[in-house]
């Protein structure tokens, strides 16, 4: 175990250099000139290149991928172009709004799938299992932007039981957290869809291997065979598509962020995208990609913890 | 008697009405006696075996009568199945490869079922299991107990399974095709391990294979299945040596003799097994037999008791002594 974590953990670096090595070149090569953004397109081209050379714009691509990671590394990212404040918080206070909506959003979309899916596989063929599929249907052809707006609607503008939009930050946890409720819900509901269909194919595979039988020919009882022999089997499919939704979660709740005004990362990522505000970006997604491949490594070895097969290809 | 079946029916239900896969089954079994069910694949042999454990699959209607240990199985509360499963009876399955849980330590599958019907705690019953692996002659059981079910061979998994099915000391295995995906060394020495269970415990056998030899070789009685009917039962030595039916006959001759002249085709059977819903009213070896005559594509053969222990399912039963099939036999 300790040897497959080394291996993915130098998996782990490599893929980092190669997605900074990207998210730099694509930054590179987009058209648009910063210091042009930033002056306005009545601005001489004299100031355009005194401001360029003081960003470091004119230097050779190398130096500046060079200055940009020896800065992440130090915890400088640099100032925003648009803002001109530090990248760092900026992308940090994003951060503390996406990261728990995301994590809220998927423990309720995990809770509500293994519950349904777990049920209906247990129930292949009969009625519960056809409930469980048919609202699973109606989940996956919601989207979520409907969804969030049908919350606000009776949630927030009928029972005003929570608040319609806006984020007090986190001063003020239990009103922050109540302001995270009904977008993690809007979230959560589409992908528990998505993850109760993958549960329920996972463990009805589980249950029709022989290894089941030979479970309940040794007194295992049926209940017990489903959650002790079936559902372990059934993990690795599950974790792994988990892994995808909650890294989709992270960066790509930008529709839900806009529909309840949540200052996120995708929110944050939009505006900085139209404000030509490139360093931002460059560091933001270059943090989506690390968050990707660090979720990638946990589930990796949360399988391999699950899976004595999965840690023996290492050895 | 440890075990009396008797007109033990298996139906399917499906969308198409229930189709019977098996049916008539009537044997028994003694305290310590070995038995050899013996057929082709779809001849209903493991769904006896199943209906035995009360493990048909959901869609399937067991009728008739299990009586094991004197209680009757058919209909059995499942609370009181499951305190028989893996303590009285036992089952011992054909792919061990796939039988044994991938993601369970060997040790660990061993001692579930010492925990369920022993009581004991966890630690108590996988050491319990390194001396039931050790006793199946596994070499290095400690070690065996801590592997997973991949990092053994398949010899080693299948001693892993008859570990697991002794544990409580069962009055009655079911060996489903306990050999067929071993090596033929392997499955003789997996077959010698089994008996010498059997000797040293009194436990009965009942043996599920599709090889004469297997079954000629470590049962004591016979039974042989055709499309869900017993075809002909007797003592192994007897029904092999005189065969009372039409197919197993067909059966014996199509294995390979010792000592036959080198470049000799063996003799097939021609046909394949009837699909349930082609039954018909008669025979349902019917359209594969070289004894058939009229009566047997109208009426259901009879069972033509021969001895206490010796029947056979046929029309020409009676005529088979002086019979001879095809030329050549």
């Amino acid at each position: 175990m300790v040897l497959y974590a080394l291996q993915r953990l130098a998996v782990l670096a490599a893929t980092l250099v190669a997605a900074s090595l990207i998210v730099f070149a694509v930054m590179s090569i987009l058209p648009g000139n910063a210091a042009q953004t930033m002056l306005g397109s009545t601005a001489t081209p004299e100031a355009v290149a005194a401001l360029a050379h003081k960003l470091g714009l004119d230097q050779p691509a190398p130096v500046r991928y060079a200055h940009w990671i020896g800065g992440a590394l130090r915890g400088d990212f640099g100032l925003s172009y648009a803002y001109g404040s530090p990248i760092g918080p900026l992308i940090a206070s994003s951060l503390a709004v996406s990261a728990p909506l995301a994590i809220m959003a998927m423990a309720l979309a995990a809770g509500i799938a293994l519950a349904a899916g777990v049920y209906a596989a247990d129930r292949r063929g009969r009625t519960g299992d056809a409930i469980v599929m048919g609202a699973s249907q109606i989940g996956l052809a919601v989207p979520n932007f409907w969804l969030a707006i049908l919350l606000v609607i009776v949630f927030a503008v009928s029972l005003r039981l929570a608040p319609a939009g806006g984020f007090p930050g986190w001063g003020e946890p239990m009103r922050a957290l109540g302001a995270l409720i009904l977008p993690a819900v809007a979230l959560g509901v589409v992908q528990a869809a998505v993850l109760t269909r993958v549960t329920r194919s996972a463990v009805l595979e589980a249950l029709n291997e022989d290894f089941m039988r030979t479970a309940r020919a040794k007194g295992v009882s049926r209940r017990s065979a489903l959650w002790r022999h079936a559902l372990p089997n059934a993990l690795v499919p599950i974790l792994t598509i988990m892994g995808l939704q909650f890294a989709n979660l992270i960066a790509g709740a930008i529709v839900v962020e806009n529909v309840f005004v949540l200052p996120g990362l995708g929110r944050l990522m939009l505006q900085s995208i139209s404000n030509r505000d490139t360093l931002v970006v460059e560091n933001g997604v270059m943090l989506t990609a690390i968050i990707v491949i660090a979720l990638n490594f946990v589930v990796d070895l949360a399988c391999a913890a699950i899976d004595p097969r999965l840690r023996g290809l290492a050895a | 008697m440890l075990l009396e079946v008797s007109n033990l029916a298996v139906d399917l239900m499906g969308t198409a009405g229930a189709q019977r896969i098996v049916s008539g089954g009537t044997f028994a079994l003694d305290e310590g006696e070995s038995l050899g069910v013996v057929g082709e694949s779809g001849s209903g042999k493991t769904m006896t075996a199943l209906a035995l454990m009360g493990l048909t699959p959901e869609n399937a209607r067991v009728s008739g009568s299990i009586r094991f240990e004197g209680r009757e199985l058919t209909g059995l509360r499942e609370e009181a199945m499951l305190a028989l499963r893996g303590d009285r009876i036992a089952m011992i399955f054909q792919e061990p490869m796939t039988a044994l849980n991938p993601l369970h330590r060997v040790g660990a599958q061993v001692a579930e079922p010492l925990v369920l019907h022993r009581g004991m705690t966890r630690e108590a019953a996988f050491d319990r299991a390194v001396q039931l692996l050790d006793h199946v002659r596994l070499a290095d059981p400690e070690r065996a107990a801590r592997a997973y079910p991949f990092a053994l061979s398949g010899g080693e998994r299948q001693r892993a399974m008859i570990a697991m099915a002794i544990g409580c000391s069962p009055r009655l295995v079911i060996a489903d095709e306990p050999t067929t995906a071993l090596d033929v060394t392997v499955q003789a020495r997996i077959l010698a391990l089994i008996d010498g269970l059997r000797a040293e415990s009194g436990m009965a056998l009942m043996l599920v294979s599709h090889d004469l030899a297997v079954v000629a070789g470590h049962c004591d009685r016979v039974i042989v299945m055709y499309a869900g009917l017993i075809m002909e039962s007797g003592p192994v030595e007897v029904v092999l040596r005189e065969p009372k039916n039409p197919y197993t006959r067909a059966l014996l001759e199509a294995r390979p003799q010792p000592g036959a002249s080198r470049g000799r085709r063996l003799r097939t059977i021609p046909g394949s097994p009837p699909i349930h819903h082609e039954i018909g009213a008669g025979c349902p070896f019917a359209g594969r037999c070289d004894l058939t005559i009229d009566i047997c594509r109208t009426t259901p053969p009879p069972e033509v008791r021969f001895s206490a222990d010796r029947l056979s399912r046929c029309h020409r039963a009676r005529e088979m002594g002086s019979l001879n099939m095809r030329t050549g036999a």
